[in-house]
């Protein structure tokens, strides 16, 4: 009997993840568009006419500091706060008119938000009994979503009695049961531990690809917004600074804000010298000279310029040559297969580079030439649109 | 786990000696055969149980506290709700005004409201001058005008459990039932009242004790017409100096109300879901 009952249990999950693929499948072409869209409070401006567009299927982050608008965009797509001006469009269609309970746009809070009075069952059915479905199609559809997410057992038991992941699950779940045209992700992982948080950033990106979702992730962590997201959107004081893939962003930070932000960055002040051969001449502080091959004409000679260097991409030396520059070590840390060391320039400017390491951390003097790995391509940022983080 | 249980005999003997103690008594008294106090017997229970008179006046009482209830429900929640959305500064200064009657005396303001509902009082004025009656309107020795006063007289029993429990309710829920489609109406029945209906309840029980309870006001804004339990306590007790009679009603009263409490509060526990909140690491 128990077994007979487990085997058709089995065959209902199976329908039911076939039919969340298959409306996922109809769901696939929903695109977002942002245009224009400017939210104030009272005086403050959280969002400055920003335009996006987000593709279907895809997972976009929205990157950056507290107060940069990144949640602001999201509570406006959700139609929790109205904008001053601008649209919001799904598929060429304006929600602006529509009220969150229309949208059908799912969304997962970073205190995940479930409801502590119901089981998780009723979590889950919410929604659909909002939208006045059938009582046996919102069982079979919680049994479907529970299984999804790996959560079978716990149908019947409270939110508070589940562990931190198995509560994202739960509001992953109540989200999905909506059929939602958009998902929305508040900075989900923020709450999780370590390892909880890569387990639970792969399990997301594994439901999102599998059902297609066009999905928003707002997030403060750059580790998060490379590791889950197709594309990154980095913002600042309302505005996005740059919009593109994680290996973009990183390589070719837009501003120095952008390549502070994303990853660690060393600001080497040097002035331009000229243009030739495809290369920018730099004069480094120290007095020594340095050529950066570019396409990008550099700022004009003479002007004062900000070279943005990765710390994998600077090389110690024993001795001088060219394009190399004196600095003073300070601290070495190894960090499993890699050595973090410390150094800085003759006024002080702070260095960080990492350097593979081959057995025990070599001995250096306290001063070395560092120069720019082969291959590697720094930035080059006019000093004047240098803007503090 | 050992309690510190030294930490509670203060109250704990304040409490068995001028609660506890006169409770018994009362008990013991109301188990007195005769006026005179010589005799144990049921007489006096026999005579309150089995005059219909009694047990009207016990419905009167209990209807009039859920009346109080209701009126104020009605008045508070939306106030409440208006509470809950209401940024920092607006909720002190709702607040304030809630909690500013609990600074006046129970007396002052069931003569107010004499003032305010009597003959030539500012409802009958407000009435007259409109033209929406010809003469004035009786409210008071009515048992609508005790209600109407009763409900702000009680308000703040009401609106202080009430509120702090608003407060608590994380608005990204109330967000996140939008999202799911739920329109506000769903939100408020399905998420907003039975996160609060621990609050909502308590303030219902104290409502109702105090309502039933509210001899001032009962008597003079009620009246010598309108009969409460309280009144025939008061009238035994200190006019007749029928001590065992009064002890009976007293009793009657305290069963009475209590029963009523402990059905608001199992309504207060199914409508919040029958949660325990077992707090889980």
């Amino acid at each position: 009997m128990i077994v007979a009952a487990e085997g058709e249990t089995q065959i209902n999950v199976a329908q039911q993840v076939e039919h969340l693929e298959n409306t996922a499948s109809s769901l696939r072409g929903h695109v977002l568009d942002v245009k224009g869209l400017t939210i104030a409070y009272g005086g403050f401006v959280a969002l400055a006419g920003v335009d996006l567009q987000v593709q279907a299927g895809e997972v976009l982050a929205l990157l950056g500091p507290s107060g940069c608008g990144k949640t602001s965009l999201l509570r406006a797509i959700a139609g929790f706060v109205r904008q001053r001006s601008g649209q919001v469009l799904i598929d060429g269609r304006p929600i602006d008119g529509l009220p969150p309970e229309r949208r059908q746009v799912g969304i997962v809070f970073q205190n995940y938000a479930l409801f502590p009075h119901m089981s998780v069952a009723g979590n889950i059915a919410f929604g659909l009994e909002a939208r006045g479905a059938r009582r046996r199609e919102i069982a079979e559809r919680v049994d479907g979503l529970l299984e999804l997410v790996q959560l079978g057992g716990f149908a019947d038991r409270r939110p508070a009695q589940l562990s931190g992941g198995q509560q994202q699950r739960v509001a992953l779940a109540r989200a999905l049961a909506i059929e939602p045209r958009i998902l929305l992700l508040d900075e989900p992982f923020a709450a999780l531990d370590r390892a909880l948080r890569l387990d639970m950033q792969i399990e997301i990106k594994r439901l999102q690809r599998r059902l297609g979702l066009t999905t928003i992730l707002v997030t403060h962590d750059q580790d998060e917004a490379m590791s889950v997201a197709d594309r990154i959107a980095v913002m600042r004081d309302g505005s996005i600074e740059q919009l593109g893939t994680p290996v973009e962003v990183y390589d070719r930070p837009a501003n120095l804000f952008v390549a502070g932000f994303i990853g660690t960055t060393n600001a080497l002040p040097c002035t331009v010298l000229g243009w030739s051969n495809g290369a920018a001449q730099l004069r480094m502080q120290d007095g020594g000279t340095l050529a950066l091959p570019t396409e990008v004409p550099p700022p004009a000679a003479g002007h004062n310029a900000i070279l943005a260097v990765r710390p994998e991409h600077l090389v110690l030396h024993d001795e001088p040559g060219e394009g190399r520059f004196l600095v003073t070590l300070g601290l070495a840390l190894p960090l499993g297969g890699q050595t973090i060391r410390e150094a800085s320039l003759g006024d002080g400017t702070a260095l960080r580079l990492i350097e593979q390491r081959h057995g025990a951390i070599p001995r250096r003097s306290s001063q070395a030439w560092c120069g720019i790995a082969v291959g590697a391509t720094p930035t080059l940022f006019e000093a004047s649109s240098r803007k503090d983080p | 786990m050992r309690l510190a249980w030294g930490l509670v005999a203060p109250l704990g003997l304040a409490y068995s000696a001028f609660f506890l103690a006169p409770l018994l008594i009362l008990g013991v008294v109301s188990f007195y055969q005769d006026e005179a106090m010589t005799e144990f017997g049921t007489a006096q229970w026999r005579r309150f149980l089995l005059d219909q008179f009694h047990w009207k006046v016990i419905g009167d009482t209990l209807l009039l506290g859920l009346k109080t209830v209701a009126a104020t429900l009605l008045l508070g929640l939306p106030l409440a709700l208006v509470y809950r959305a209401a940024s920092a500064r607006w909720q002190r200064v709702l607040l304030f005004i809630v909690v500013m009657p609990l600074l006046t005396s129970v007396v002052v303001r069931t003569f107010a409201w004499i003032v305010i509902l009597g003959r030539e009082g500012l409802i009958n004025r407000l009435v007259l001058d409109l033209g929406l009656a010809a003469e004035p309107l009786r409210l008071l020795q009515t048992e609508l005008g005790l209600v109407i006063s009763l409900t702000q007289i009680e308000m703040p029993l009401l609106l202080l459990p009430v509120l702090a429990v608003m407060v608590r309710i994380d608005p990204n829920v109330l967000d996140a039932s939008a999202s799911l489609g739920a329109s506000r109406w769903r939100t408020l029945f399905r998420v907003i009242l039975p996160l609060a209906a621990p609050g909502i309840a308590a303030g219902c029980a104290l409502v109702f004790a105090s309502a039933t309870t509210a001899f001032i006001s009962q008597s003079v804004i009620g009246g010598s017409r309108l009969v409460y339990l309280p009144a025939i306590i008061w009238q035994q007790a200190m006019v007749v100096a029928h001590w065992p009679f009064a002890a009976t009603a007293a009793i009657s009263l305290l069963l009475s109300v209590s029963a009523v409490i402990a059905v608001i509060a199992t309504a207060g526990r199914i409508a919040a879901g029958r949660v325990e909140a077992p707090t889980h690491g």
